[in-house]
């Protein structure tokens, strides 16, 4: 390996590290906010990517069907609840945003998907199709059973992660698709190009990671959220409804899902699947934090860059192997390392 | 008028039952205390009233049955609790702590700012801490905290939980100070106490809970001066008295 190598490496070992570590952030505020350990992260990133590929070749991704039909399912259960009340008050607001929204959504993405050379336009689009499938994922399938244990929310997750596969192949295919690249540029520093690509990928994801950072410390619902994760009883005792964070917190994982998967479309080829692999390992960074630290999880995930990168140099046969194998010493350091910390044992 | 009207309330957890066909009553601008040994079921009344354990009967406030809603919805309405255990966010500083407890109130500008002042203006020592982590005070503080963040919800009724428990004997006296001086802002207060003799002393009206069952109730200086009562709760000094 000689300087050249090593530097090429390290520039993809940081690209796809800063997704890892926007997937980790995603799954430490679901875990934190309502325990649940969120594998359908990554059909977030698939779908998005997906979506956006669609959109470029000038037609209407299959994923708005699968916002409209969800936001049917849910105004339907909105409804029925109501009913149960007898307190028809909160119906106007859950149509406008169950049905109306998303077939504004879906208007929107026809129209984006004739003017196949606006890339601004598919990328606001994409986003608005992916990100409130977050609250509505949340809203079917965990808020019902939001005071369970925590393995059967996971057990929810994984169900839900085949469910969202199984639709995505549906409505993409087997076939994998791949994004243009976003407006080409490239540096020459040294012996080393630098693609603009890896650039959008790693100044997106810092502008996001700050944003997040200015969201949880300065305004009200981002303090709601961290004390909903902090202290749940607390937390419904001031009016902060596990609901209400639940549904919030999905979003922001939508969210950024929704955005690792426009950065990555342009740079690998995206199947149905896809998504899942690069959230795995935004959830081995999520666990070198301990499912809790933000910094910890972001540093946790540049590592498993790095780890990826270098490893596909060496042992390329074993890369995903080596990636994951390293869950095991970073599971037994934490539970030698930590105190029980559990539940919030004092307030 | 009647703030809250509890009619055969009852709370089990599973097929254990810890309160039993309770009627509980408390009218605007009144302390009412609930006294009554560990294990009577006192916190188990309150967690039902706000909505955290599952009652049955029905819970009257405010002329509206409450009994369907959420702990949020009832926090909207007015209601809030204090809860034995504080329940504070304790990786948050001081004032985070405070102005989330004007979470359920609409936001208007200028309105929490006050609120705050005011709190800051009854706690001193909080103003003092305000960029400390909650978890860094000490237990007098916490209470103090405690108290500061429900009263950033403006309440129309507080419930507090053993505000003295394990407090020492001059902040103990500090607390209960406040809590005779909020209802004077109009705040109704339901207060359960092992601490029956500083409870019935600022109280309007008492209860006896024992073992789920109220067994006892009157006004607070009737509770007071009845011999069971002195026998079992108010102990020697009160006799001396």
């Amino acid at each position: 390996m000689n300087l050249a190598i090593a530097l090429w490496l390290s520039q993809d070992a940081v690209t796809n590290g800063a997704i890892y570590a926007l997937i980790a952030l995603a799954l430490v505020v679901v875990f934190t906010v309502t325990r649940v350990i969120f594998v359908p992260q990554g059909e977030f990133i698939s779908y998005a990517a997906l979506s956006l590929a669609t959109l470029q070749s000038g037609k209407v991704p299959g994923t708005i069907y699968v916002l409209i039909g969800g936001g049917i399912i849910v105004a339907v259960l909105d409804g029925l609840a109501a009913l149960r009340r007898r307190s028809l008050k909160s119906l106007p607001e859950s149509t406008l945003l169950n049905i109306a929204l998303p077939l504004a959504i879906a208007a929107a993405a026809r129209w984006s998907a004739s003017r196949p050379d606006d890339l601004l336009l598919q990328v606001v689009v994409t986003i608005a199709i992916v990100m409130p499938l977050g609250p509505m994922l949340y809203r079917l399938a965990f808020q019902p059973l939001a005071n369970a244990s925590v393995l059967v929310l996971l057990v929810i997750a994984v169900a839900a992660h085949y469910v969202l596969t199984g639709l995505g192949l549906v409505f993409f295919g087997g076939e994998g698709l791949r994004a243009r690249m976003f407006p080409a540029l490239q540096f020459q520093v040294g012996v080393l190009t630098i693609s603009g690509q890896s650039i959008g990928v790693i100044v997106t994801a810092l502008v996001l990671i700050v944003l997040l950072a200015l969201v949880f410390g300065r305004t009200t619902y981002g303090k709601a959220l961290r004390a909903t994760a902090i202290n749940r009883v607390g937390a419904r005792l001031v009016g902060i409804s596990s609901e209400f964070s639940g549904r919030l917190s999905f979003a922001l994982a939508a969210l950024i899902g929704a955005v690792s998967g426009i950065l990555v479309a342009p740079i690998t080829t995206i199947y149905y699947d896809t998504g899942f692999m690069i959230s795995l390992k935004g959830f081995v960074g999520a666990i070198i934090g301990g499912m809790t630290s933000y910094p910890l999880a972001a540093l946790g995930s540049l590592a498993v860059g790095f780890l990826e990168s270098y490893s596909s140099f060496w042992a390329s046969a074993f890369k995903e192997s080596i990636v994951f194998t390293l869950i095991i010493p970073v599971l037994l350091w934490r539970s030698l390392a930590t105190r029980r910390s559990e539940e919030e044992d004092d307030s | 008028m009647n703030m809250l009207e509890a009619r055969g309330f009852g709370v089990s957890y599973g097929k254990v039952s810890v309160v039993r066909d309770a009627h509980l009553q408390i009218s605007a601008g009144q302390i009412v205390a609930v006294i009554g040994p560990n294990g009577a079921g006192k916190t188990s009344l309150l967690s039902a009233l706000i909505g955290l354990a599952s009652a049955h009967g029905s819970i009257v406030y405010e002329g509206g049955n409450v009994a369907d809603l959420s702990v949020e919805a009832r926090v909207r309405r007015g209601m809030c609790l204090v809860p034995e255990r504080r329940e504070l966010f304790g990786d948050m500083p001081v004032e985070d702590n405070l102005r989330l407890g004007a979470f359920s109130r609409p936001r208007r500008g200028g309105e929490a700012a006050e609120d705050l002042a005011a709190v800051y203006a009854r706690f001193p020592q909080l103003r003092e801490r305000r960029a400390q982590l909650a978890r860094t005070l000490s237990g007098g503080e916490r209470q103090m905290l405690a108290l500061g963040r429900a009263l950033m919800a403006r309440p129309k009724l507080l419930m507090l939980d053993e505000p003295s428990l394990g407090l020492a004997p001059r902040i103990v006296r500090d607390i209960f100070h406040v809590i005779a001086d909020l209802r004077r802002t109009g705040v109704s207060i339901l207060l359960v106490e092992q601490n029956a003799r500083a409870a019935l002393q600022i109280a309007d009206y008492g209860y006896v809970l024992e073992m789920g069952e109220i067994v006892l109730e009157g006004p607070a200086a009737e509770v007071a001066a009845n011999p069971r009562v002195i026998n079992t709760y108010l102990g020697l000094a009160a006799r001396a008295q």
